[in-house]
């Protein structure tokens, strides 16, 4: 039942994503709405998805890479959808989306083991820290999309050379904005997340901070961070090398994420067998 | 049967040398349209010289006559030509009927224009139309062509995008503008030194909402001067460096031989604006802002070559939409040419009326002659009678010819009519039945103003 339900999602989420890789090219309404209305339907059949598995389990199910990479994709579209609400800057879901597509592939390729249920899965600064870390990373990936988008349209008007994408994205300021607005929001975030994970460790393995390569990761990409947002508000840095740190610091939260999670052993590999 | 010409020349077909000299003399000639008394083949004329083009618009009946007329009218609006004679012929066009009528259609909603899409155009033609009106060289045929010159321009500008790229230099800095800084209502705007373009883009940006404008010229009247145009501040010249920090968008174009603004005047202000975006737009020839300072973060220069290439890029867009405008025109050319169908059983039926007129007068007079007796009461009433009796026999014929005119086989009509009816002056030319017309429609006006 909860595959049915993750694949119809799995199956909006490409739709949409088409859908937005067609709206990059061409200003359709009817396609805009097709996609959205395609991401929607996703993002509430995962819903059912997660709470039925995670009923069925007696805790979130994150506590594999597989289940992990889906509600990132999850979050990440919610978030999406959200900030759409707020901003109502479409083309951003030509870059959104297909990485939320991304995700959901690559969960769907990794297995599904089971992780015997243990009492340490229900504690509550477990769910903290991964439903504001993954929140997080979700605005830190727009931010990263915005980023992208900023770096393509300055380019455009930079060298003077206007592909076919210059009339279709927003002026610079906007695309900067945003960056902004996800690095303001998520980094609390990510703080949040980050010390409900020290506490939480604290609880599980007596020590908050154990070396583990998971850990050191997601210290180096919370520096990261906290130096772009520094330097956002004591010098004004902006445009360009913001792109550039938000797409780094974004790249950074990948390898934490899922480099890490794949390829190190460590305290935290418990949970993403 | 009458035509419509146009024979022209523009910037496609004419070298360049040649549309200088129109330039030249499109300023300080006399009207050529005083000349039209002397020529005999045309019918009417409508004369449109920008520096771009010539058009020369009329009507005539005996085509080639009427060419050389109207060439040999060309030649003394150019002066003495600089070019061979054979060269001179090669840069005419001449289009016939329906072509020329596209044509004229064509150049008012500015599809043949330099840059398509361009507006002023159409303000040129009406103008050209107005200089028409005063020398009386416009009648029926033109008259209507040319009003309807105008509304197809309009619909092609409300049915299409051709007029919503930016294809001159200054709005197209603009268009750059919102794509650096989206809304420009906060933004700051400096305009470093005058000329025309620049107070273009100043307006442009104005227009945009811009509120805080800023103005410098090397003398102070100037700037006073156009402070007071565009509600704007002054800036002392020697101090422009230093509100560079306060300002988003610089617009320069100074006479200058040198640089104004160099690469380390900017990059050692950016950290002072907390490296907000600036947008230098360079018009000057020579260029007055150093060539590096694009390679600064945050800062875009533009220069007019820049620009240019920008309006290029616009310029295909628009292209696509003038297809679409093309469509338009050829519906239309096509309906004008309906209109101008009728036209041909005009004569038919003036002919008609007059015979019967004639008739009704000649009776009426040999009645009149035999009854001495009556009152004037009474001579009027036989008058109202008589007419009456005219114009309802005639009444279902004409209208008949009328329905027929937009056929193809109108002719067969017109030639059974004239035959039933023997109307001998019923092939008279085309044209001077178009005068009649004329006469026709101005006797009625004078008509309705008693």
């Amino acid at each position: 039942m909860v595959t049915v339900f993750f694949v119809v999602a799995t199956v909006c989420y490409c739709v949409g994503a088409v859908g937005y890789l067609i709206y990059l090219f061409r200003d359709w309404e009817s396609i805009h709405r097709a996609a959205l209305g395609a991401l929607i339907v996703g993002a509430v059949s995962q819903t059912v998805a997660i709470i039925a598995q995670s009923y069925s389990v007696g805790h979130l199910a994150v506590t594999n890479s597989h289940e992990a990479l889906a509600f990132f994709a999850w979050i990440l579209v919610i978030t999406y959808l959200v900030v759409q609400i707020h901003i109502n800057l479409r083309i951003l879901g030509s870059f959104v989306s297909p990485l939320a597509v991304v995700f959901m592939l690559t969960s769907s390729l990794l297995p599904e083991k089971v992780v015997p249920t243990t009492t340490i899965f229900q504690s509550i600064w477990m769910v903290l820290h991964v439903v504001t870390l993954f929140l997080a990373n979700a605005l830190f990936a727009l931010a990263f999309s915005a980023g992208i988008m900023y770096l393509l349209q300055e380019r455009h008007i930079k060298r003077k050379n206007f592909g076919f994408l210059y009339p279709r994205l927003p002026s610079l300021e906007r695309l900067d904005k945003i960056n902004y607005f996800c690095l303001i929001v998520g980094f609390p975030l990510m703080t949040v997340g980050l010390v409900a994970g020290f506490a939480y460790a604290g609880t599980v393995w007596r020590s908050p901070w154990n070396w583990d390569p998971k850990e050191i990761f997601a210290l180096i990409t919370w520096f990261i961070y906290a130096i772009l947002l520094h330097e956002r508000l004591a010098v004004g840095w902006r445009g360009r090398r913001a792109a550039w740190l938000a797409i780094f610091g974004f790249s950074a939260v990948l390898v934490t994420f899922l480099g890490v999670n794949l390829f190190f052993q460590g305290h935290h590999t418990v949970f993403v067998r | 049967m009458g035509h419509i010409v146009l024979l022209g020349m523009n910037h496609k077909t004419a070298p360049v040398e040649l549309r200088e000299q129109l330039a030249v003399s499109c300023v300080n000639q006399a009207n050529p349209l005083q000349l039209f008394p002397y020529l005999k083949h045309v019918e009417e004329l409508f004369f449109l010289s920008t520096c771009n083009r010539v058009e020369i618009l009329f009507t005539c009946l005996s085509l080639d006559q009427a060419i050389q007329e109207v060439k040999a009218l060309l030649r003394t609006h150019l002066g003495s030509p600089t070019i061979s004679a054979a060269e001179l012929e090669a840069s005419f066009y001449i289009h016939r009927d329906q072509e020329a009528v596209r044509h004229l259609f064509r150049v008012g909603a500015s599809l043949d224009s330099m840059v398509v899409g361009e507006p002023q155009i159409l303000g040129q033609i009406k103008s050209a139309y107005r200089e028409a009106i005063t020398y009386r060289t416009v009648r029926v045929v033109l008259n209507r062509l040319l009003h309807k010159a105008f509304s197809v321009a309009k619909r092609v500008r409300t049915d299409t995008l051709i007029g919503s790229y930016a294809v001159s230099v200054s709005y197209a800095a603009v268009e750059l503008a919102r794509k650096i800084f989206g809304e420009l209502e906060d933004k700051k705007v400096l305009v470093i030194g005058a000329g025309e373009m620049a107070e273009l883009a100043a307006e442009h940006f104005l227009a945009q909402g811009v509120r805080h404008m800023a103005v410098a010229n090397r003398t102070l009247e100037r700037a006073v001067q156009l402070s007071q145009r565009f509600r704007a501040e002054t800036v002392p010249y020697d101090h422009i460096l230093d509100v560079l920090k306060d300002m988003d968008i610089v617009l320069t174009s100074t006479g200058s031989p040198i640089p104004l603004i160099r690469y380390q005047d900017i990059k050692s202000r950016m950290r002072q604006r907390r490296n907000r975006p600036l947008f230098f737009i360079d018009i000057a020839v020579p260029r007055d802002i150093e060539q590096q300072v694009n390679e600064i973060d945050n800062v875009y220069l533009y220069d007019i070559d820049d620009l240019q290439g920008v309006v290029e890029l616009n310029r295909t867009e628009r292209q696509k939409e003038a297809e679409r405008a093309e469509h338009i025109i050829l519906e239309e050319t096509l309906k004008f040419q309906d209109w101008l169908r009728t036209l041909d059983v005009v004569p038919t039926i003036i002919a008609l009326r007059e015979k019967a007129e004639i008739i009704r007068q000649n009776e009426i007079r040999k009645t009149l002659a035999q009854l001495p007796s009556l009152a004037d009461k009474e001579r009027q009433a036989i008058e109202v009678l008589t007419s009456s009796i005219v114009s309802k026999l005639l009444h279902d014929p004409i209208l008949f010819l009328k329905k027929k005119a937009s056929r193809d086989s109108k002719q067969l009509f017109v030639d059974h009519t004239q035959q039933l009816f023997n109307l001998t002056d019923g092939n008279r030319p085309h044209s001077s039945a178009l005068t009649e017309v004329f006469a026709n429609v101005k006797k009625n006006r004078e008509h309705k103003k008693k």
